[in-house]
Parts: structure tokens; C-alpha cells; sequence
């Protein structure tokens, strides 16, 4: 098995679907021999030529069109918007188009294309590059969010994108890039979307979170253990649809629970767990769940961020009180 | 000095073949049509003219749902349709409903559509055409990518898409027309110039003289058409969809037209911002006259054929409403299923509630 980061998996996973589907077309700003600003598509040009994977003009709401339309003729979209923060910018096609096509045509049509987008801070860049804006993605009925926190999830879940029949938005926590390697199987393998993973076992509190918060919590988990407290780390991986059946399991064995994000409080992930865990396992709570989260302020400036996104810390004093409650 | 921008606008005269009062002014570029053809062309014409007005009857009677009057637009709409191939491709907006109509998009089902059932939006099989798009200007950047798919693919068809000179301002006419252009696209774009977005006239919308120039900035083909000449609308279309098929790249078609309606029938009132002298200096340019009376100087066109058209779109539009009123009661399990191939857990379980709910 070869060791990998996080980015290596994701070209892997790109280039495992070029072979292995000639409708599958890859193409975004820069990605074509530039192999993408973070290299997610190095080398794909060279080894399957430019019909395959091209530049795209520098505009996102004509890329997104343009997917929609190669999707129509038959073809496998994979399209990258550089920064996730430049959304804004390609909404109408995500949003009121992809997500709709097979719904307004009755199930005649859909949108199988990938969306992928590099997302999340830590790494200082300018404003609108690293916003968690999964948010807005998880209130779009139509859509499927998909966003790894490993290696080896990146490839399988990257795969399983492509292979969607509907419009799936993958994004990419350009802190866990290269931040470290991890073992993948050079060969195909794909991971069910809306599967979660349970990262740590534990007894005594459930830690739902995914994206780099994943491994802040398992650095809390750590520290908890050295204080008698068991906890167990849920990495959602798709967070829509959520995987509720490994959520509810959780709290049930656990009674406590916490939910991480690294985006801001309001209208978020974190809100719809926890109100699905009240729905389905109220009676199993020991304790109210809390949330860990960045407070509703616009993403920070790049020389705030230390202070602004969510740490191991945080998440220690929030699974303490709920196991203290 | 010439300015830049005259030397460029002053190149983009109106395309026309036939003069108002049904006069070949243009022979060398009349198209080979066959008489068949032309009294066919005619015949659409006359019958979408008859379909409209019972379309507007039928939406004040509470039976029709929305709708967006085509009276006047006519030739732009059903020229540029008319030098299609079947396997061509059409993206609409929401007035575009007898181009969809008359590339194989069933009479009832535009009906289901005005009225918001899913049916409605259920293309046939083997008909190329989108749902009508609402957001003015998504399809635009749409048909940059099915014509690049049809490229792709090295077939000889071609994507149209159709907005108004309202859309001509839209970030995604000009993406559309830029990537289409970048990848010499199987495309049309036409913009009907219909001369009011809503209510904004078409001088408020830009500072450039014509839509048709903008084809310049993306480094692609543009022309203006008169657009209430029937055979100029298909021959300029026809001569754009040679350029795509042949590899020589997508082109922006404007065609000068006139809606004679409303916006839509939802409630706007054209005398807030239209005078009833520039209706009639329209009116005047009538598509269906200028074309019957080429035809019957030719004669090719009587008034018992033009009657009988009448009796045939009457009757289809009875039969059509007919049979959209046979459509089934939409249930939310039959919107719940069309959202994902595989539903997620969510509208699993809200499928279950709602088939408990709707079988009380």
C-alpha cells in the first residue's frame, strides 16, 4: 500500500476515473497544464490529453454551465472551482440549476458532475479563499456534500463522487493537503457517500465533527483520555445526507454528545445534528449536546485565524462540561 | 477620426430578405426552401398566432397557469426552429414554447408546464430540448456546454439558445458567448429583441447600438436580423448552424421583433411604459402579414388554407387541454422521488410519512 497525502489521493482518484470512464472530463482554471494551483491535477493533462482535461476561461458561473451542458450530451463533469469561497460566483448553477435539473425534468435528466473545491483555514489566505460554506450547500435539497478528512476516505470518496449520477460538491480542507501522508491502496476502492466513519472509539462522549475538525477532536480525545474521559470521534465524511443511523448509535451507547465544525455557529452543520439527535435520542441524554464553533463573525483576517477557528482546546472544555453536567 | 466603437457598430446592419410589404429586397440571399416548406413555415406561424391568443383566454379563465404571450415574435422564434435538425438542441426561456413545441415537445405537456406539473417538465425521449429556464440567462452558459459536448462528440448538430435583449445584460450571456467562443462550440445564441425587459426599454440596457456587436468581444460571429421576416430569422440561423457543424465556431444571432402582449399574463400592463403609437408602427412589421403576402403573390397562401389552419390549432388546443386535465393529482411522494436516483435518508423517511398521509 503507498503512502499518500491527502492531495496525492484526490489526483489518484481523478486519474483512476479517467481510465476508467472516457466520459469522465476534468477541467477548471488552471488545471490543465498547471496541473491546478494546489496540484491537485498534476499530470492529468499530459497522461490523457487535452481533451480530457482543459482550462476553463476565468469564470466560474460559465464553468458551472458547462458542465451542466456536458453532463446533458452524455459526458462525466469533474470541474474545480479554485477557492470554495468563490461560490458566490457559480451559485445559480449549483444551487437553482444542477441541484434542480432532475427534479424540474420529472427524473428525464440530471447532473452527474462533481464539483471540487479546496475550502477551510489555517493556511492564511486572502479573504474568500478559505470559508467553510458547507452550510449553504446542506440547505440545497438536490445536492450531496462530501468533505474527507484523510487520506484514504479522499480517494474512495472522490471515486464514489464521479461515479454519483447526481451533483456531488467534495471539498477539500486545504490544511489537511499535505499536513500528512497516509496509507492508500493503489488500486480502486470506493466509500458509500453518506456513510460516516467512527474515527475513535469511545464510552463516555460522542465528538460528531468532520474536515480538519476531525483531528483537532482527535487531539482532544487524547487529552480526555488522560482525565478518565472516553470519547469517541464520529467523522461524518458526507455531511449531506448526514448518516444518522452511526450518529444516533453513538449518543445512544454514549448519552453525551458534542458537535464540531469549523464554520460559524449560525444555520450550521452542527445545529441540524443536534436537533436530529433530540428528535431520535432524546430519552438516551445524559446532558444537553453542545456545539463547538467559530463564532458569526465574516472568516477572519489572515492574521486572526489562530484565535478565530475552533481548537483541541475548545473541544476539551466543551466534552468536559457535558460530561461533567 | 472614426471612433473605434462607430466603426465597429456601423458594421452591423439589420438582415432582411423581405420588406414589409412582402418584397424579395434581398435575392441573393433568399434560402432554398421548397413550396411545402414555406407554406409550412406559414402555416406555424398562423397557428401559434391562434394558439396565443387562446392561450391568453385560457389564462383569464383560470385554465391555463403562467404564461408569457409570443404575438408578434413569431417569425424569430419559429424561422430560427425551422432551420434546426432533429437532433439538434434547444435551450429555451420561458416565452420559447413553440420552438420546444415544434421540435417534438408535445402541446399538452407546455400546457402541464404552465400550469406547474411535473409532467409538464418530463421531455420525451428522443426530443432535445431543456425545460424552459426561469433565471434569465442560465441557459446561456448551458448551450456554451452542450455545443462543446456535441463537438466533443464530432457530431454534426448544433445547441440554440434563446434569451431577450434583457438577458443580453446578464454576467452569463457574456460567459456563455466567451466559452463557447474559447472552445468553438456547436452554439447559437439568439437574442430576441423584443425592445422591453419587462418594462426597461432596450436603450436603458446597454450603451451599445446593437446586441449583435457584442459577438465581437468574444471573437465570435454576430448579426442582426430583422426579426419580424420570417425568412431572414431561418436563413440567418441556418447559415449560423452550418458555421458550428463545420467547426468554424458558435454565433450570436439579434433579431429585431416586437411583442405585441404583456410581459407575462401575472399581472403587467405594457401601457405603463409603452405607447400605443410605437405598438402600431409594430404592428405594421406584422410577421404573419408580411409573409402571407409573399406567399399569395406566389400563390401559395388562401384564405381557405389560412382558415383551415385555424380550425387545426383550435382543435389540437381542445384536445391538448383535454388531455393535460387528465393529469394526474401531483403528490408530494411523486416530488419526493425525483430528487436524488438514490434517496438519502431524509426524504426516505419523509416518503414514508407522506405515502401514510397520502393514501388516507
Amino acid at each position: 500500500m503507498a503512502q499518500m497525502t491527502m492531495i496525492q489521493a484526490i489526483t489518484d482518484a481523478m486519474r483512476n476515473e479517467l481510465k476508467n470512464n472516457e466520459n469522465v472530463l476534468v477541467f477548471g482554471e488552471d488545471v490543465g497544464q498547471n496541473g491546478g494551483v494546489f496540484r491537485a491535477t498534476e499530470g492529468l493533462q499530459k497522461e490523457f490529453g487535452e481533451d480530457r482535461v482543459f482550462d476553463t476561461p476565468l469564470a466560474e458561473s460559465g464553468i458551472g454551465g458547462l458542465a451542466i451542458g456536458l453532463g446533458l450530451t452524455g459526458f462525466r463533469p469533474v470541474m474545480e472551482i479554485q477557492f470554495f469561497g468563490f461560490v458566490f460566483e457559480v451559485f445559480d448553477s449549483i444551487a437553482a440549476q444542477m441541484a434542480r435539473m432532475r427534479y424540474r425534468s420529472g427524473g428525464v435528466y440530471s447532473s452527474p458532475v462533481t464539483i471540487r473545491s479546496p475550502f477551510g483555514g489555517g493556511v492564511k489566505t486572502p479573504e474568500l479563499h478559505a470559508d467553510s460554506l458547507e452550510g449553504l450547500m446542506y440547505q440545497t435539497p438536490g445536492i450531496k456534500v462530501v468533505i474527507p478528512s484523510t487520506p484514504y476516505d479522499a480517494k474512495g470518496l472522490l471515486i464514489s463522487a464521479i461515479r454519483d449520477n447526481d451533483p456531488v460538491v467534495y471539498l477539500e480542507h486545504m490544511k489537511l493537503y499535505r499536513s500528512f501522508r497516509g496509507e492508500v491502496p493503489e488500486e480502486e476502492y470506493t466509500i458509500e457517500l453518506g456513510k460516516a466513519d467512527v474515527k475513535r472509539e469511545g464510552k463516555d462522549v460522542s465528538i460528531i465533527t468532520y474536515g480538519a475538525m476531525v483531528h483537532a477532536s482527535l487531539k482532544a480525545a487524547e487529552e480526555l483520555e488522560k482525565d478518565g474521559i472516553s470519547a469517541e470521534v464520529i467523522d461524518l465524511r458526507t455531511i449531506s445526507p448526514l448518516d444518522i443511523d452511526t450518529i444516533i448509535a453513538s449518543v445512544e451507547k454514549t448519552g453525551r454528545a458534542i458537535v464540531v465544525q469549523e464554520a460559524q455557529k449560525q444555520a450550521g452543520i452542527g445545529a441540524f445534528v443536534v436537533a436530529e439527535i433530540n428528535d431520535r435520542a432524546i430519552l438516551n441524554l445524559e446532558a444537553p449536546v453542545l456545539r463547538v464553533t467559530a463564532p458569526d463573525t465574516v472568516f477572519p483576517y489572515a492574521s486572526a485565524e489562530d484565535v478565530w477557528i475552533p481548537d483541541h482546546r475548545d473541544i476539551v472544555d466543551k466534552a468536559k462540561k457535558v460530561y461533567n453536567f | 477620426m472614426t471612433k473605434t466603437i462607430d466603426a465597429v457598430q456601423d458594421q452591423f446592419e439589420t438582415f432582411q430578405i423581405l420588406s414589409e410589404d412582402g418584397e424579395v429586397v434581398n435575392e441573393s440571399a433568399m434560402p432554398k426552401l421548397s413550396d411545402e416548406q414555406l407554406q409550412e413555415l406559414m402555416r406555424r406561424m398562423v397557428y401559434t398566432r391562434i394558439w396565443d391568443q387562446r392561450a391568453i383566454s385560457l389564462n383569464r379563465q383560470g385554465r391555463l397557469g403562467f404564461y408569457a404571450p409570443v404575438a408578434g415574435q413569431e417569425a424569430s422564434m419559429l424561422g430560427s426552429q425551422f432551420a434546426l435538425d432533429k437532433e439538434d438542441w434547444i435551450l429555451p426561456g420561458y416565452r420559447d414554447i413553440p420552438q420546444m413545441v415544434f421540435h417534438g415537445f408535445p402541446l399538452y405537456q407546455a400546457f402541464l408546464w404552465s400550469r406547474g406539473h411535473f409532467q409538464g417538465g418530463q421531455i420525451p425521449e428522443g426530443v432535445n430540448v431543456l425545460m424552459p429556464q426561469i433565471i434569465i440567462g442560465a441557459q446561456i452558459i448551458q448551450a456554451a456546454g452542450v455545443g462543446f459536448g456535441l463537438k466533443k462528440q464530432g457530431k454534426k448538430n448544433v445547441c440554440i439558445t434563446y434569451t431577450g435583449d434583457g438577458g443580453a445584460s446578464q454576467g452569463d450571456f457574456y460567459e456563455g458567448l466567451n466559452f463557447a467562443g474559447a472552445y468553438a462550440a456547436n452554439a447559437i445564441f439568439v437574442v430576441q429583441n423584443n425592445r422591453f425587459a419587462i418594462s426597461v426599454p432596450v436603450e436603458k440596457q446597454s450603451a451599445a447600438k446593437t446586441i449583435a456587436q457584442k459577438a465581437v468581444a468574444a471573437g465570435i460571429e454576430g448579426i442582426q436580423v430583422d426579426g419580424m421576416d420570417v425568412l431572414a430569422v431561418y436563413a440567418a440561423t441556418q447559415q449560423a448552424r452550418e458555421r458550428a457543424i463545420s467547426g468554424e465556431g458558435p454565433t450570436l444571432i439579434e433579431t429585431l421583433t416586437y411583442r405585441y402582449g404583456p410581459h407575462t399574463m401575472a399581472g403587467d400592463d405594457p401601457t405603463r411604459y409603452r405607447t400605443k403609437d410605437l405598438d402600431s408602427e409594430w404592428e405594421k412589421k406584422d410577421p404573419l402579414v408580411r409573409f402571407r403576402k409573399f406567399l399569395e403573390k406566389k400563390n401559395l397562401w388562401s384564405e381557405e388554407q389560412e382558415n383551415k389552419v385555424v380550425e387545426e390549432a383550435k382543435e389540437d388546443i381542445k384536445a391538448s387541454i383535454k388531455k393535460a386535465d387528465g393529469a394526474p393529482r401531483q403528490k408530494v411522494t411523486d416530488l419526493i422521488n425525483f430528487m436524488f436516483e438514490e434517496l438519502p435518508f431524509n426524504l426516505r423517511e419523509q416518503l414514508e410519512q407522506y405515502t401514510a398521509k397520502e393514501s388516507k
